[in-house]
């Protein structure tokens, strides 16, 4: 078992320096967007709440494990969604001119 | 955890990494978030396939109709929302989240309940609980400040430190206890109450301008609460894709303060035990302004040869930005040069003027951003400022008693005339007075954004 923590910590130590590395070069204009789309990512924890929901049985567990998966769906759902929503407005304007290589930023 | 299962959620892994690296890239942002959405919907789809044989009758009861309620509540919220309200938005799905993470420890704990469990998964089980909680109160918090539910201005109260770090160490005391006794009902029922407690104190002092890093703050805690119970649950893919959010949401915010020009320290502690309130601005109270006509107004921005437009929340919130564009375009075909200056901070978020404007299909080439611009506004001719107040505000540059004192400012007040179009003389969010109201060269334009903007619109074309 304790063989087990340590991996679970090295995945857990590489994840941090990754989460650093990825963002440090985001321009002030993406930071809004960037938010909510990580805020999306963590909604993850719907698998935690399926895991926990799949073998309910007593009532409290029952309406522990529902209300979990409702509140994490939600945060998948509605931040994938709504950062879909950010990115759009900027489609065909600057974002979406430059899609097909067609030259730098100005 | 099987080998197909390790290798899926390594898959769901890489992809959210691939999709937080392309969010950052102008180029690609919209990609990223496909991307990590991509991700998901592989974790959580291939967790239903594991899972399947395994459901108890009631089990696959909640999580199909859970799904369903969570999916469908979540599109129409965030389908509906108006652009101006992102952010309270973005704070709401962080708060459920981390409500989720908490709830999941909680049921984790509860299963526990009676048998001794290890420490190595009793503390991050305890973790995820305080974490979770109070990121889910916290984030309501901020919901209900953005969204003008109560006042955004900063509550306080004399030993408002106090009470906190009392209230945090009685949390670690009761979380101490929790360890030694796991399991106990009543125990955890204390604790819950205690970190809400402390979720919405924390949040309370922080003013409604400072929201935003608290919100990417609260995020990244999120993450870790996630990753917590990545820890107590064995799961590869929350503790990966939780403490790739808590690293990224903390360097964000670490980033957002920066361009707001605020000490992190200054934001989360700042308002607590703070005693002078806008000292350094009642000089200027019962000062006269001068009001101008929609005429005059129009007279002047037609005959400029450079105009600078200074856009804040007002506009977003009148929707203004479509009648913008059409009073920029017609100086423009009478040959004034025009330039949009956007403030780091302007709107609620960094970040969402450039959202609100291209929405309202203002060339991108038109935006210029505050280091760019600065140093022009000495050449423009006037400086019009619509429904923005605190991002020009002298007082960030000369009144170091002033709450925004530090932030990096536009310097509409170095142009030749300053047009405020507002709504009154509220002040701003900060909730500061800005004595460039009082300036001989501002003329001010009361009355709704969109409203004032037409009334522009139609004297720039008489003239």
């Amino acid at each position: 078992m304790n063989e087990q923590l340590v991996v679970l910590v090295t995945y857990f130590v590489l994840a941090v320096f990754i989460g650093f590395e990825v963002v440090s070069k985001v321009p002030t204009i993406l930071h809004t967007p960037l938010m909510s789309g990580s805020n999306a990512i963590h909604g993850i924890i719907l698998v935690g709440a399926l895991l926990i929901a799949a073998h309910a049985q007593t009532p409290v567990e029952i309406v522990l494990g529902f209300v979990a998966v409702v509140l994490a769906t939600i945060n998948v759902v509605g931040g994938f969604v709504v950062t879909d929503r950010m990115l759009e407005m900027f489609k065909g304007r600057q974002l979406g001119r430059t899609d097909g290589k067609a030259g730098k930023e100005p | 955890m099987t080998i197909a299962t390790a290798l899926v959620y390594l898959l769901a892994a890489i992809l959210f990494i691939l999709g937080l690296l392309f969010l950052s890239s102008p180029r690609a942002a919209r990609y990223g978030n496909w991307i990590a959405a991509g991700g998901m919907v592989l974790a959580v789809g291939w967790t239903g396939v594991v899972l399947y044989r395994s459901f108890t009758s009631a089990g696959l009861a909640i999580c199909v109709s859970g799904v369903v309620i969570g999916g469908v509540a979540g599109t129409v919220a965030a389908r509906k929302v108006k652009m101006t309200a992102m952010p309270q938005m973005v704070a709401l799905f962080n708060g459920v989240g981390g409500g989720a993470a908490a709830l999941v420890a909680v049921a984790e704990l509860l299963k526990g309940a009676g048998s001794h469990s290890e420490l190595q998964t009793g503390l991050p089980v305890v973790f995820a609980i305080i974490i979770g909680s109070i990121s889910f109160a916290g984030s309501i918090i901020a919901f209900a400040k953005l969204q003008e539910l109560m006042t955004g201005t900063p509550i306080t109260y004399p030993g408002q430190h106090v009470v906190n770090a009392a209230l945090a160490l009685a949390i670690l005391a009761v979380a101490g206890v929790l360890l030694a006794m796991t399991g106990s009902v009543v125990i955890l029922a204390v604790l819950l109450i205690l970190v809400l407690v402390l979720g919405v104190t924390f949040v309370l002092p922080i003013g409604g301008a400072d929201m935003p890093v608290v919100i990417s703050l609260l995020n990244a805690c999120t993450g870790l609460a996630v990753a917590a119970s990545g820890f107590v649950l064995d799961n590869f893919a929350l503790i990966v894709a939780g403490t790739l959010v808590g690293a990224s949401g903390t360097l964000l915010t670490k980033l957002m303060s920066d361009a707001m020009g605020r000490r992190l320290s200054t934001v989360l502690f700042g308002a607590v035990g703070q005693v002078q309130q806008a000292g350094a601005s009642t000089g200027v109270k019962g000062r006269a302004t001068r009001t101008g006509t929609a005429d005059d107004i129009g007279m002047l921005l037609a005959y400029s040869n450079f105009v600078i437009i200074v856009p804040g929340y007002g506009l977003a919130v009148a929707q203004a930005q479509h009648v913008l564009r059409e009073l920029v375009d017609l100086l423009e075909q009478r040959g004034v040069e025009v330039a949009y200056a956007i403030h780091p901070v302007a709107g609620r978020m960094p970040g969402h003027m450039n959202v609100l404007l291209a929405e309202a299909h203002v060339p991108y080439e038109q935006l210029k951003e505050m280091d760019e611009i600065n140093d022009e506004f000495k050449r423009a001719d006037v400086a019009l400022v619509v429904g923005a107040n605190d991002v020009v505000n002298p007082a960030a540059r000369n009144s170091p008693g002033s709450d925004i004192y530090g932030m990096p400012i536009l310097n509409a007040d170095q142009a030749r005339n300053v047009v405020f179009l507002k709504r009154s003389m509220r002040p701003g969010f900060a909730g500061i007075d800005n004595e460039l109201f009082y300036d001989p060269r501002t003329i001010m334009l009361f009355g709704d954004a969109k409203e004032s903007l037409a009334r522009l619109v139609a004297a720039v074309k008489a003239a």
